[in-house]
């Protein structure tokens, strides 16, 4: 295996969370809901995945908890926001501190513990294929759940009648109300679903890439998948894209220190940061590109007057 | 003799300090064309949403074709056949039409040639439609071809209208009439709602008035008066306001081809409008909703800026002026929506009125507020306008709509602009408080203020407007005097430029 | 079945409640963490609570917290009422901590009376250019301020790590990531004996007051709200997004930039790369929890400075968490949003459905 193939297949192993994040936000932000708690919930399911996995031995008993611990985090942020219409923008604030600090709580008797990392699954036949096979089919099943969960989630969005329904909450609560659609438990379905997104995003850092807690280890992920999904214009096909290019660049990052280049490391780190903000500026500067995409209800509350 | 379509007892309807419906009862024939009267807030819509299951009654009983009807949410009400077309369109400006229909349908009745189903259906009614397309690209009259077809594909026995001609042009509404003509030859009963007398005289079959919630009469339309219908509808003799013959002086408003590009991808572009409104003048501008009216208020107001000499206010150019210069040379305006653009809706009055009268008013002197002075002009409007509130501490959107509307209109005339520019100023606003709005505008353009009236109610614009113009696709007709013009012209000038109406574009 | 009925009139009883109501909700909710960790919940809550109120050192130490919090949350609180989201405080302070520092250090060898003041201009204009670049990119580019502001302190916290392990770095500190101590005539003269509160607190206060007057007297104050409820009513009243927009950014960041010196050369007296400790996330707190009011403000940051107290003298007494005082601080805000429904719907018990009539 050379260093090309190398860098590629770590570049996915490096955007999984991402793709896992930003897939759960571009259901949430379908259905009209900004959640700004991605890091939060991000955090949360890496620190009970981590503590689930080592406690039970079970990676599959990681898994499962991390996204149940983003689903539950983000149902905090459902029931504030949908049911006593709290400002979004605040609440998915208020959710990003909370996660933190809950998460640095549960870690606490775990730092510095270790678990093996979850054992990579190469796919018979399609690993054999030359120069792809081993960047593409020679990953841990994570990698597989997140490209399967991408399709899957376009699929629901563009030929099932719930992801229709979904859509249509998104687009004019109003009218979905009027018609006879409970517009917020489809947001509480689809807040909760985004919640368990993000956990599995979390659990990946955790139980795969590191795998360790460290404390503040999403160091940002979170809100780096939230300028993804506007990058994505709210598909799911072009956030796994953002997510592959923003992975890429943290991986480059990575060895352009290896290189022994003669640059502060802090320099580097910088890059995903100053990366996100170029890429959002440019996405966002055709206004009336930006407002067709996003979902018409998008942030605001919900009340049902009539 | 066969049950009634639809027949409803005792129905009741209340809401924390007001009752919305009190002891309703009327009955529908198979194949009638049913019209429910009423004025804004008498309770149509509350009585409708119960029909279609969308509130349920306190007390009162249901039967549909005889067998007792409880829809407890829509999805009952057109399992039993029960469909309805919205007032305010229930569309899905970025999902298409057929995506649009599937929506309003039950699951069940979905099938896979849906689009085939669209296209057969809306063919048969004369309603043509194309059911790939976003439905945010489509005219407003082809958007409410959208919720028609989505109820008569599932083959309703018991249609309900609500107000579905005020935003249609004359030859839509005629359009409109000839399908609802074959459903009724189909045997489907129709339940019309509408506060315009006139199609009411001319299409419905039976009316029944409603009045603060109240059934306070039933009718054959065709042999009742549009005056009679409107006293049983307001309960009092109607004083319509008189146009007295005036001399109108120099030309104080001129809008020289302005032309503006749409800001927003729904919106319309405005090209090469050009008007004069003189001193004493009201200049009534019509047009069915989304042509361009409130993108030529906003240019008028100056929220959005043009070039400076395509407007002149007496003959000095002002195009490149802001809001708040504007208004200072005394030329005001008024938006359409009163919560949120004409007054911020958590505000008190007296703050409401710092946004618009801060300058002509004193209330700012180097940055600093001047607060009584806020307070005292909310008074003085307050008492001026007749605006039912308990104090000038009141937010906004405590008031109804009428009032607040009187104290948006007080503030803007109370300036003693010279050039006065409003959209909609009696949209949702009962017929008294509409009275005095229109005298007041009378009697601002009578004192030597030219006044731009933009509005889709045509029985406004011709009882108060002098002078008539009617604006489609963002391009304005040629004002002519409003008491040469016939409802015909109006019609084929507001149908016109139909095909400029589908100005947005979607990806 | 209980539902929510908006009130015509917000309550305003209710507005004023709901923050002390959250102060008892988020306890409550604490006493119940304590329990499940295992520690007695009472004496936990006496020691987070009560301990601090208790001797003057800890008052003063309050001081030291609440300074930054406060200065900050009263920059932040205009742009949140305008619906501008600066999150990035921290970047801001930081910068500001950076720049002052940096003057500090490079009139190392001077001593004089203009040296703090003009620490504090660097610093406040550090994190205005700071807070301009979100600004810029908002205003010119459409690009959404949330996320730029917040890229923005990570990138400031490594820029201020790269500083201090280079330019910055202590020529005569074995190598130690930090900078020199600041002289005398760059610290912060101290507002009582034998305590590290600073007269940086006087400067909050004045600002605090400032803030209080622009609010309700001044035409920008005005702007700021109607912008923030109505954007909209905001155009028609002739006043430009984009003006409120740069205004509330760079007012944001000059004062958290002003923060970020007060922190080098008050209580941390050097620049070392833990200087940002979240002053600029919390103060979003204490923002809302003082209702985005000036004077709610000030009792908000003390509020909350009580949770760092109260977390540290926890952790000491009982072994507890210091990631208690994010727990806390988060339950705060949680419980303010929630309540806060209350001063703007009622309950109501029965099937009686909350609607409005219309006809």
């Amino acid at each position: 295996m050379d260093l090309l193939q190398a860098i590629l297949q770590g570049v996915i192993v490096a955007s999984t969370p991402l793709v896992f994040a930003a897939l759960g936000e571009v259901v949430t932000e379908r259905s009209g809901v900004l959640n700004l708690g991605v890091e939060g919930m991000m955090i949360m399911g890496a620190v009970a995945g981590f503590a689930i996995t080592l406690d039970s031995g079970s990676y599959f008993a990681g898994i499962l908890g991390a996204a149940l611990a983003g689903a539950l985090a983000a149902s905090v942020f459902g029931l504030l926001t949908q049911f006593l219409m709290s400002n979004q923008v605040a609440t998915g604030l208020a959710l990003t501190i909370f996660g933190l600090g809950v998460a640095a709580l549960i870690g606490q008797g775990y730092s510095g513990e270790t678990t093996p990392a979850l054992p990579v699954l190469p796919i018979p036949l399609l690993s054999e294929i030359p120069f792809i096979g081993p960047i593409l089919f020679v990953h841990d099943p994570l990698v597989y759940l997140s490209v399967v969960m991408v399709v899957g989630v376009t699929l629901f969005l563009n030929r099932t009648r719930a992801g229709l329904i979904l859509k249509a909450v998104g687009d004019n609560h109003d009218a979905a109300h009027a018609i006879g659609y409970r517009v917020v438990m489809v947001r509480m379905a689809a807040i909760a679903f985004g919640g368990a997104c993000a956990g599995l995003g979390g659990a990946y850092l955790s139980i795969v890439q590191t795998p360790l807690w460290v404390e503040n280890m999403t160091a940002g992920r979170g809100w780096i998948a939230l300028a993804i999904v506007v990058f994505s214009a709210w598909r799911p096909a072009r956030a796994l894209m953002g997510a592959y290019l923003f992975g890429g660049v943290t991986l480059i990052q990575l060895h352009i220190q290896g290189l022994g280049i003669e640059i502060a490391s802090q320099y580097l780190s910088m890059l995903p940061y100053l990366v996100t903000i170029l890429v959002l500026t440019v996405i966002s500067y055709d206004k009336t590109r930006a407002k067709l995409n996003a979902p018409a209800c998008l942030g605001r509350s919900f009340y049902a007057s009539s | 003799m066969t049950a009634p379509r639809l027949e409803l007892t005792g129905v009741t309807k209340r809401f924390p300090g007001v009752i919305a419906n009190d002891d309703v009862a009327f009955s529908i024939a198979p194949g009638e064309m049913h019209a429910l009267l009423g004025e804004n807030g008498a309770g149509k819509s509350t009585l409708v949403k119960m029909i279609y299951g969308v509130m349920r009654p306190d007390a009162g009983a249901m039967r549909l074709d005889g067998e007792v009807y409880t829809p407890n949410r829509p999805f009952d009400a057109r399992t039993r056949g029960v469909g309805m077309v919205f007032q305010h369109f229930s569309l899905f400006e970025a999902l298409t039409v057929g995506e649009n229909v599937a929506l309003g349908m039950n699951a069940a009745d979905v099938g896979r040639d849906l689009n085939d189903q669209i296209v057969k259906v809306s063919d048969a009614y004369g309603l043509s439609l194309d059911p790939a397309r976003t439905v945010g690209s489509l005219s407003v009259g082809e958007r409410q071809r959208v919720e028609i077809v989505r109820c008569l594909l599932q083959n309703p026995r018991l249609l309900i209208m609500d107000e579905p001609t005020s935003v249609l042009t004359p030859q839509e509404v005629d359009d409109l009439f000839k399908t609802l003509r074959a459903l009724i030859a189909d045997g489907c009963s129709i339940l019309y709602i509408s506060h315009k007398l006139e199609e009411i005289r001319a299409h419905c079959d039976t009316a029944t008035v409603l009045r603060g919630g109240k059934v306070v009469g039933h009718c054959d339309p065709s042999k009742a008066t549009a005056r009679s219908l409107a006293e049983m509808m307001v309960g009092m003799e109607l004083a319509l306001p008189k146009k007295s013959a005036i001399d109108f002086g120099a030309a104080r408003l001129t809008v020289n081809n302005l032309s503006l590009p749409a800001d927003d991808p729904f919106g319309v572009s405005l090209h090469d409008i050009s008007f004069t409104v003189r001193a004493g003048e009201i200049l009534g501008i019509a047009g069915v909703a989304g042509n361009g009216q409130g993108e030529l208020l906003d240019a008028l107001s100056g929220e959005r800026t043009t070039q400076n000499d395509a407007i002149l206010l007496d003959q000095e150019p002002v195009g490149s002026v802001g809001p708040t210069d504007r208004r200072g040379l005394a030329f005001c305006a008024a938006p359409e929506e009163r919560l949120g653009h004409g007054a911020a809706p958590d505000m008190s009055l007296w703050e409401n009125t710092m946004l618009s009268a801060r300058s002509s008013q004193g209330m700012v002197h180097g940055g600093m507020l001047n607060l009584s002075a806020a307070k005292a002009f909310a008074a003085k409007i307050i008492s001026a306008f007749d605006v039912r509130t308990s104090g000038a501490d009141k937010h906004a959107r405590t008031l109804s709509g009428g009032n607040l509307q009187k104290f948006i209109i007080g503030r803007e005339i109370l300036q003693a602009p010279r050039v006065l520019a409003i959209l909609q100023p009696t949209w949702g606003v009962d017929a008294a408080a509409a009275a005095s709005i229109h005298r007041a505008i009378q009697e601002l353009a009578s004192n030597g203020a030219a006044v731009l009236l933009i509005s889709q109610d045509l029985d406004e614009l011709t009882a108060v407007s002098t002078t008539f113009a009617v604006i489609a696709g963002g391009r304005l007709s040629a004002p002519q005097p409003t008491d040469s013009i016939t409802v015909e012209e109006i019609g084929i000038l507001m149908g016109g430029t139909q095909q400029h109406t589908s100005a947005g574009t979607t990806s | 079945m209980i539902r929510l009925e908006p009130r015509k009139d917000v309550s305003p009883a209710m507005a004023y409640l709901a923050p002390a109501l959250a102060v008892l909700v988020t306890a409550c909710a604490g006493t119940l963490i304590f329990a499940a960790l295992g520690k007695d919940p009472i004496e936990a809550m006496r020691l987070f609570f009560i301990q601090p109120l208790g001797d003057w050192f800890s008052i003063s130490e309050m001081i030291v917290k609440a300074t930054p919090l406060i200065l900050i949350a009263i920059g932040l609180s205009f742009g949140f009422r305008a619906g501008v989201w600066n999150i990035g405080a921290e970047g801001q302070f930081t910068l500001g901590a950076l720049a002052g520092g940096a003057t500090a250090l490079a009139l190392y060898d001077v001593a004089g009376y203009w040296v703090l003041p003009l620490m504090c201009i660097t610093g406040a204009l550090a994190g205005m250019a700071w807070a301009a670049i979100p600004a810029l990119l908002r205003t010119r580019f459409n690009a959404n301020e949330i996320l730029v502001t917040l890229m923005l302190s990570y990138v400031a916290v490594l820029l201020l790590s790269v500083l201090i392990h280079g330019a910055l770095k202590d020529p005569e500190g074995m190598n130690f990531p930090e900078s020199r101590l600041f002289h005398d005539s760059a610290t912060l003269p101290i507002l009582f004996e034998g305590t590290r509160a600073h007269i940086g607190f006087l400067a909050a206060l004045a600002v605090v007051g400032i803030a209080w007057f622009t609010l309700g007297r001044h035409i920008f104050g005005f702007q700021v709200k109607v912008m923030g409820q109505a954007p909209r009513a905001a155009r028609f009243g002739g006043f430009i997004e984009n003006r409120v927009i740069w205004f509330s950014l760079l007012l944001s960041g000059a004062l958290a930039g002003l923060a970020g010196v007060f922190e080098a050369a008050g209580p941390v007296g050097q620049l070392v790369p833990a200087l940002p400790v979240g002053y600029g996330f919390t103060a979003i707190i204490v923002a809302f929890l003082g209702r985005l009011q000036p004077v709610g403000i000030v009792i908000a940051g003390f509020v909350m400075a009580l949770t760092y107290i109260g977390g540290e003298t926890a952790q000491i007494e009982m072994n507890l968490p210091s990631a208690i005082t994010g727990v806390f601080q988060g339950m705060f805000l949680f419980s303010l949003l929630g309540i806060d429904v209350f001063a703007r719907y009622r309950l109501r018990w029965g099937k009686s459905s909350a609607q409005t009539a219309k006809g």
